[in-house]
């Protein structure tokens, strides 16, 4: 009992700080817009299906959907070498090595933004290369539009994407690809036939955690976006501080976490297949 | 087996993309330039004297110091007794309340900062301290309590039950033997803290009114709207912060451990 009275006072802030507020959200998912825009009571999927009908919607998802997948895949594949360096490299160095993959995590968001926007920028470094070494005349568009927004999301998945695979992959037993090595594979078909197949479900974990976080990124779609690129996210905050129109915005965040929940629940189902 | 050079080639493109925005912000911050060019014109600390003669940001990093370590603290005292419950005492719904406990950090912050704002609003606690306090403490909690769950986890049960058999009262072996052991963690979790409440933007963008702003938000405005090197002395200053975060969680607990899953 004197557990649970210890736990009481964080319970409480969450109590009030996430469960209420959660709660009242999918309530107010349920109200309706007048046409004056004004929020009005009720209890009907009216606001909801009124986004389901909509074909915006459906672009917003696609967008979404296409946007964190091929980043999410990108990052992966990027975090995966460096997974693999900090497996192989001398015990000493392994600390730095995660340190450096993991730490842009506490760089927030909007400042390694402001870092793109000098290398990608219509002044910043790239285009200054490209017009130093005589190949354009004008700069070349990389931000403002979905080519910032994918490199910039691609990087911000990259350190989750690191995480998990130095986790997955510090568990893999060497001795299998030195035994493959021994019998005469070459370090490709090592790392096709032995390597890859190992850390497969690593790479399915990792993917499936940077493509949820991709899905809810604001920030990143936002400012590389510079206004222009629209995803489910950029969506839901116009909704809710622009038109002001809570039940729309509240509704689409339901529909949002919906198929979060149906994503993970579809891992769940993938990861209890007897292999 | 020794990383072929294929491999290595790829992770150092790899640590590249990682890094170069902090490394990028870094330099143009120094830049003596009007835009966020790169290579910049010349170099100078103008920006940054810029950036400490604005008011209006200037006010936002006293709102956010302020804001951060309010919310580390509240996360300390809320979230350290229920970490010592979920590590160390039998009772019902432990598990259940352990992932009560973390339930936050699987909503995205965007639903999050929605639904705190559709909460707050109504009652007049939107743009204001209580209103924010809550709203960091909430994420900032599921943190402390994962750190410190395992800080705790850590020292090892025997030296309580010692402090037992010698007189001492459950209360008072907790108080005295295992939080000072568990006292690294405890630094560890309060530093990681003032750094979710001192970067969280998403949440804030939601919550924040024209008396109140936090240095996030503000950060996020001037890049909506400008690309002078102010910003990237203002980013600087919260990667110098971040910074100097992770190095003090890496000397006490290890960063990669505490951030991780498990």
């Amino acid at each position: 009992m004197i557990g649970l009275l210890l736990c009481l006072p964080a319970a409480l802030v969450l109590g009030v700080g996430f469960v209420w507020p959660v709660a009242l959200l999918a309530r107010i998912s349920l109200n309706r817009t007048t046409d004056m825009g004004a929020m009005e009571e009720a209890l009907s999927l009216e606001t909801m299906a009124k986004l389901v009908e909509d074909d915006f919607t459906w672009e917003l998802a696609w967008n979404t959907a296409t946007l964190s997948a091929t980043c999410g895949a990108i990052a992966v594949a990027l975090a995966l070498p460096v997974a693999l360096l900090i497996r192989s490299a001398p015990p000493q160095w392994r600390g730095l090595l995660s340190l450096m993959a993991v730490a842009p995590l506490l760089v927030s968001s909007t400042a390694r933004v402001v870092g793109w926007m000098a290398i990608l920028g219509d002044r910043g470094m790239i285009n200054a290369m490209l017009a130093f070494a005589g190949l354009t005349d004008d700069p070349v568009r990389l931000i403002n539009n979905w080519t910032g927004v994918r490199i910039g999301l691609t990087e911000s998945l990259m350190p989750y994407a690191c995480l998990v695979l130095i986790a997955g992959l510090g568990r893999l037993d060497s001795r299998l690809e030195e035994a493959a090595a021994t019998l005469g594979a070459t370090r490709t078909r090592t790392f096709l036939r032995v390597t890859l197949p190992l850390a497969a479900p690593a790479l399915a974990a990792a993917f499936l955690l940077v493509f949820v976080l991709g899905v809810s990124a604001f920030v990143t779609p936002r400012l590389m976006g510079g206004g222009r690129v629209f995803v489910v996210a950029t969506e839901i905050f116009d909704l809710a501080l622009e038109t002001v129109d809570w039940p729309a915005a509240a509704a689409m965040a339901m529909l949002l976490l919906g198929s979060l929940a149906l994503a993970m629940a579809l891992r769940a189902v993938v990861a209890r297949v007897p292999r | 087996m020794r990383p072929g050079w294929v491999l290595r080639l790829a992770a150092i493109c790899g640590y590249g993309l990682l890094l170069a925005p902090a490394v990028l912000v870094c330099a143009i911050s120094f830049s003596a330039g009007d835009f966020l060019n790169f290579p910049p014109p010349g170099l100078s600390f103008r920006w940054y004297a810029a950036l400490v003669s604005n008011a209006e940001l200037m006010a936002a990093l006293r709102n956010s110091a302020v804001l951060a370590a309010l919310v580390a603290v509240i996360a300390l005292l809320a979230g350290g007794p229920a970490a010592y419950a979920i590590a160390r005492l039998e009772f019902p719904g432990r598990s259940a309340m352990a992932a009560f406990l973390a339930a936050p950090l699987l909503l995205p912050t965007l639903v999050l900062g929605l639904a705190l704002l559709l909460a707050l609003q109504p009652v007049k606690l939107a743009a204001t301290w209580p209103g924010l306090v809550l709203a960091h403490a909430m994420v900032a909690i599921p943190f402390a309590v994962r750190i410190m769950t395992t800080a705790f986890g850590a020292v090892p049960q025997d030296l309580e039950e010692a402090a037992w058999t010698l007189g001492a009262t459950p209360f008072q072996a907790a108080l005295r033997v295992t939080l000072p052991l568990a006292a690294p963690g405890a630094i560890a979790a309060g530093a990681l803290c003032f750094l979710v409440s001192f970067d969280e933007t998403v949440i804030s963008l939601f919550l924040v009114g024209p008396r109140l702003s936090t240095l996030p938000v503000e950060m996020f405005r001037y890049a909506e709207n400008r690309t002078d090197p102010l910003v990237a002395a203002l980013a600087m200053t919260l990667i110098v912060v971040a910074l100097a975060v992770v190095l003090l969680v890496e000397r006490l607990v290890g960063f990669t451990r505490a951030v991780g899953r498990n």
